[in-house]
């Protein structure tokens, strides 16, 4: 079964991104990217199922800027065996992502697709759910564990209440959540193998896919500031202020 | 043309989300539908009847639906939801799941956990783990949008009267089937909901500890969460974990204990009104915005804690 896995290119999770002054965007001149994190647990997931016997090929797929394909040698150096690029520098909204993905889907006819269940730029959370409906797949969102068993796949979910398991019939897409594994580092050995492994460039013309915008951003603001708070000395002090001062005990 | 809401419920009771989600649809138009699919569930559609500002209530009640596979709920709400101007859920793990594969089945932008409404087309909401605020414009003609329940007050669950219209559509796409489920019964207030809000860290080194914030809760009413640390360190089950990828929450009072104040942890927590960090580590990020700060052990004070309450 071959698996096709999607990577995103955002903002190192340790960073904290500023607002330009302009109000256009946020800033990313100098800030440092890398692989989401929920990507790189999808990735993880699918090495594994290589490893395991069940995956034949891992196929991962980026699609933005040239400097995707950064994220691209990484996800080949944990042990993909082929990257696609989908070459793009204007803003690719998750509908046209899904819709260029479909058009991967369609020629690479994956099993399974494992994608992030979300990116945390955008913090969308939408994407999977619109590749799942746009080739009619079924759909395990928020995964914690994913077991395939013959033509289906058992999913655990991370749900509001807790957990919940779906089984789901192959081709399917799942999404990751942070508990389904503990992505490993690569190698210095395996990132050297990954700059010969095949990196494949495509464009959404290639695709037949238009670029359209659903959506216009008018501003980007920088979120309300809490005003500086105070230290209290010991409890007392606290239970004092919060009865006295805050009122909200 | 009206708005659809779609309701949260477990197919007995309407889940308190639906009531901000209504708030939210109520500033973007003013007729207001409510979808309740599910199965068993008229007892649902009686209480979205009567919820304030809701004008119809539709109730979709078929064994396909028992379960919200997204599979099959997509399909059934994108039919439905062709007539209408907004299709509007709460943002819980339930709505993330089904509604963005309903705006892919409609060939429209799902505008994801908008926290304001501007017009009936610009909506704000939090990009990067709310470091940044976002105003968008729709450009659709439908437009799909989850709603960040702490955004909006809820609604009140009563003075509405609003008429059920039964809809006999079942959608059975045959892709998945549900097996089943571990949720976890807590006789706490739920977090998303709750006035006051106790969560630990990794300081608390170990589950058993949470009993000591169990125990705070309890005087104060308050509902019990984790940071993710806590969570993967198996302290505490995952539904308990807040921020950016967790749960949202906004109340009264927010107490962090043991819990550096990553800025994932933030997301989901700074925009309580009042908020309370106990650390032992007096550089940590959590009291760049605790509005009350001790720098403690937590084990000596959370107890003390408890017996003044
Ligand atoms: C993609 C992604 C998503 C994430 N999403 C989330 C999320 O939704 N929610 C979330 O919380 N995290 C999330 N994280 C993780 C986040 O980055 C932090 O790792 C996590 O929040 C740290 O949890 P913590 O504060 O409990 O642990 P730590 O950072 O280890 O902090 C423990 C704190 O406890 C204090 N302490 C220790 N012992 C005591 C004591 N006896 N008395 C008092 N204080 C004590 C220490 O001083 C320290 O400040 C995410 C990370 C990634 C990469
Ligand atoms: N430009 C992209 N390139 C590769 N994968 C993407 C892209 N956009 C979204 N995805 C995938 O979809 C997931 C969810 O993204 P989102 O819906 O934007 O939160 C991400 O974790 C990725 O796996």
């Amino acid at each position: 079964m071959k698996v096709l896995v999607t990577v995103k290119r955002v903002i190192d999770y340790n960073v904290k991104v500023r607002v330009k002054s302009d109000n256009s965007d946020v800033d990313l001149n100098n800030v440092k990217m890398a692989m989401n994190p929920f990507c790189e647990i999808a990735v993880e997931e699918a090495v594994r199922l290589k490893e395991a016997g069940v995956a034949t090929e891992v196929v991962v797929v980026s699609l933005g800027s040239k400097s995707c394909q950064e994220q691209l040698r990484t996800a080949l150096a944990l042990g993909a065996d082929r990257a696609i690029h989908i070459e793009s520098d204007e803003v690719l909204e998750s509908l046209t992502v899904a819709k260029l993905l479909q058009k991967v889907v369609a020629d690479e006819q994956p099993g399974l697709i494992i994608m992030g269940k979300q990116a945390i730029d955008t913090d969308n959370n939408q994407t999977g759910q619109m590749l799942a409906a746009l080739t009619g797949y079924p759909q395990g969102t928020f995964a914690s564990k994913v077991t395939i068993e013959g033509d289906n796949v058992q999913v655990i979910r991370e749900v509001d209440g807790g957990l919940q398991t779906v089984s789901l019939t192959l081709p399917a897409i799942v999404t990751t959540d942070l508990r389904l594994n503990e992505p490993r580092y690569a190698s210095l050995p395996n990132i050297m193998k990954a700059k010969r492994k095949p990196l494949e460039v495509k464009t959404p013309a290639d695709l037949g896919v238009e670029v359209k915008a659903h959506t216009r951003v008018v501003k980007v603001t920088p979120p309300a500031e809490r005003k500086a708070g105070i230290k209290v000395a010991c409890v007392e002090e606290l239970v004092d202020k919060l009865k006295n001062e805050a009122k909200v005990i | 043309m009206a708005i659809l809401v779609i309701a949260e419920h477990d197919n007995s009771t309407l889940k308190a989300a639906t009531l901000n989600a209504v708030t939210a649809a109520t500033q973007m138009g003013s007729d207001v539908h409510v979808l309740v699919a599910g199965a068993g569930c008229l007892a649902v559609a009686e209480q979205a009847a009567n919820v304030q500002g809701v004008s119809q209530v539709l109730l979709a009640d078929d064994a396909t639906y028992e379960h919200q596979l997204a599979e099959n709920i997509s399909l059934l709400i994108a039919e439905l939801g062709k007539d209408y101007s907004h299709i509007v859920v709460p943002a819980t793990t339930s709505g993330k799941n089904f509604m963005p594969r309903v705006a892919a089945l409609l060939d429209v932008a799902q505008i994801s956990e908008i926290v304001r409404v501007d017009s009936a087309d610009t909506f704000d909401r939090p990009i990067y783990a709310g470091n940044a605020i976002a105003t968008v414009q729709s450009l659709d003609a439908i437009k799909v949008i989850t709603v960040r329940t702490t955004g909006f007050d809820a609604a009140s669950a009563e003075g509405g009267n609003a008429s059920i219209q039964s809809v006999s559509v079942s959608h059975n796409a045959g892709t998945s089937a549900y097996v089943g489920a571990q949720i976890v019964k807590s006789d706490r207030p739920e977090l998303t909901s709750a006035r006051v809000v106790i969560s630990g860290g990794r300081g608390m080194g170990n589950g058993e500890n949470f009993a000591l914030i169990e125990k705070v809760a309890d005087k104060l009413g308050a509902a019990v969460g984790a940071s993710r640390a806590a969570v993967d360190a198996g302290f505490v089950p995952n539904d308990m974990q807040v921020g950016q990828t967790g749960k949202i929450v906004a109340p009264d009072l927010y107490i962090a204990v043991g819990i550096s104040g990553a800025i994932q942890h933030l997301a989901g927590m700074k925009d309580s009104k009042v908020i309370v960090a106990i650390n032992k580590d007096e550089e940590a990020p959590i009291f760049q915005v605790a509005d009350y700060g001790l720098v403690a052990d937590l084990f000596d004070v959370v107890p003390k804690l408890e017996q003044l309450l």
